[in-house]
């Protein structure tokens, strides 16, 4: 392996520039360096100003997601090693179809204010008393919507959502997947509550199953089918709403 | 231009001339193999379209008696439509994998508390598939 | 902008027609397109085609096949036209000529397969 690994990236400073433009910095390559620790290196040897998040650096908070070569990583568990291949060149920029404030950092209220438009948090009908202990949930119960409920909000599959580009108002992977982190947990009775966001052109029928959400999905968490498995439901729902008008059950999917 | 951006911002986020957007260009999908793969996945049902117009053909080719539809036999004959008909084999089998093997994500079956694993979900659609192919050809040849 | 109910009416139809499409079409592409016309099998001649096509159940069948893709194709193209050539302000023109196009298909089949026999 190379000892020396380049790295061409991405800078933006909205105080002198219109568009960002690389800047090229040489890394030396360490065994278990991923690229985060190599803008680490160049943030402490090489130039201090270089901007970017991070904070875990164990692929928990979420907050390093950039593109690298082109794909939405998580920096922090990307080696650079893997690209150690690749001409010795990486080439880092900020995570696609966010707004850049500066050099590798996004602006993330868009997606915020998304995630909050689809109530991700339980939501009941009924005010049980404190002294009734405990909602109870079966093992399997949670297995049902466990997968969902593994996202850490680092928007690599936005990143990765071409519809997400081309339409900014498409609610997007992460939301409706957390959404449906709640609308198939047996103590969530807010589905009712979450249609008129999710059962939408701009919720899930803008998505039209690309998939890469779930591929660059760091935590396996598979958006893609949660938006599929929606729609599905929803069509269930239309039928029963269109044969029987009445008493029917709207999005009410859990086992 | 300045009116231009705040429109196609969404709503909720504040104008900001200093946040750089990067724009989309219109050929978003050539260049990365997963996003053409995608495109070409979505024009499969163009050959899928074009398909069943060559059948309406057919039909009506054979509504109009004998000698209207040996014509129609000759036409697929020419190369162009060998050609064309060649193309969407590729494209419609690229269409039927690529959808068995999305469907199990769309529909999860739960057995017993346990999610199946998505090669069980997707067998099935393959089994139909053959039986449906090798008894439509029976049915034909026969 | 179509509404969330008739979206959902949409995809049942581009599901029911990608499933169709599916199982269906590669047998007969591969026999009527390919194999037929270039001698791979021996061809059925025009009156067993007629004999099978006096039978009720093919002509459902027919009807089926040439109407749910085409409905299939009408979703996938419109998508397709406004992600990839990134066109959708002229939703309205793509939305009509893909269903206009799927809609004229079926009364095509419908007229066709009712009239044949
Ligand atoms: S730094 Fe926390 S996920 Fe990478």
């Amino acid at each position: 392996m190379a000892d020396k690994i380049i790295l061409e990236v991405a800078r933006y400073s909205p105080e002198q520039d219109t568009k960002p433009c690389f800047a090229t910095y040489e890394v030396p390559v360490h065994k278990e360096w991923v690229v985060l620790d190599a803008l680490n290196y160049i943030k402490d040897k090489v130039d201090g100003s270089l901007t970017y998040r991070w904070s875990c650096r164990m692929g928990i908070c979420g907050s390093c997601g950039m593109m690298v070569n082109g794909e939405p990583k998580l920096t922090c568990a990307t080696f650079l090693s893997s690209y150690a291949h690749n001409g010795n060149k990486i080439r880092v920029e900020p995570l696609r179809y966010f707004p850049v404030v500066r050099d590798l950092v996004t602006e993330l209220s868009d997606f915020l204010v998304k995630l909050k438009k689809v109530k991700p948090w339980l939501i009941r009908k009924d005010t049980v008393p404190l002294s009734q202990g405990e909602f109870l949930q079966t093992p399997e119960q949670l297995d049902y919507y466990k997968q969902f409920s593994m996202c850490i909000n680092c928007t690599l599959c936005y990143s990765a959502c071409p519809v997400v580009g081309l339409d900014p108002k498409f609610v997007g992977p992460a939301a409706i997947a957390l959404a449906q982190r709640y609308n198939l947990d047996s103590r969530d009775q807010g589905a009712v509550e979450r249609i008129a966001v999710l059962a939408h052109p701009e919720g899930i029928w803008g998505c039209t199953f690309v998939g890469e959400c779930t591929k660059v999905c760091p935590k396996h968490v598979d958006p893609a089918g949660a938006i599929q498995q929606y729609k599905l439901n929803a069509v269930l729902d239309w039928l029963t709403s269109f044969l029987m008008p009445r008493g029917h059950n709207s999005q009410d999917v859990k086992p | 231009m300045r009116q231009e951006i705040v429109k196609a911002a969404p709503a909720y986020t504040e104008f900001h001339p200093r946040w750089y957007r990067a724009p989309v260009s219109v050929y978003w999908w050539l260049g990365q193999w997963r996003y053409l793969k995608f495109i070409l996945r979505e024009l499969s049902s163009l050959f899928v379209a074009s398909f069943v117009v060559i059948t309406l053909l057919q039909v009506r080719a054979l509504r109009n008696g004998p000698e209207a539809y040996s014509r129609f036999q000759h036409w697929l004959q020419s190369p162009w439509m060998i050609a064309l008909n060649l193309v969407s084999f590729l494209f419609v089998v690229f269409h039927t994998i690529t959808w068995f093997n999305l469907a199990p994500r769309a529909m999860p079956i739960w057995v017993r508390g346990k999610r199946l694993p998505e090669f069980l979900v997707a067998a099935p659609n393959y089994a139909i598939w053959l039986v449906a192919s090798v008894v439509i050809a029976w049915f034909v040849l026969r | 902008m179509a509404r969330q109910s008739d979206e959902a009416f949409f995809w049942m139809l581009f599901s029911a027609g990608g499933v169709i499409a599916a199982i269906l079409i590669p047998v007969h592409l591969f026999l009527f397109g390919l194999a037929f016309p270039l001698g791979w099998l021996p061809a059925p001649d025009y009156e067993r085609l007629m004999s099978l096509v006096h039978m009720p159940l093919v002509r459902v069948y027919l009807f089926v096949f040439c109407s749910l893709p085409l409905f299939h194709w009408a979703h996938r193209f419109r998508y397709t036209l406004y992600d990839g050539l990134k066109v959708k302000h002229l939703n309205e023109v793509i939305f009509a000529l893909c269903y206009g196009g799927a809609v004229a298909g079926t009364v095509l089949a419908a007229y066709l397969t009712w009239t044949i026999a």
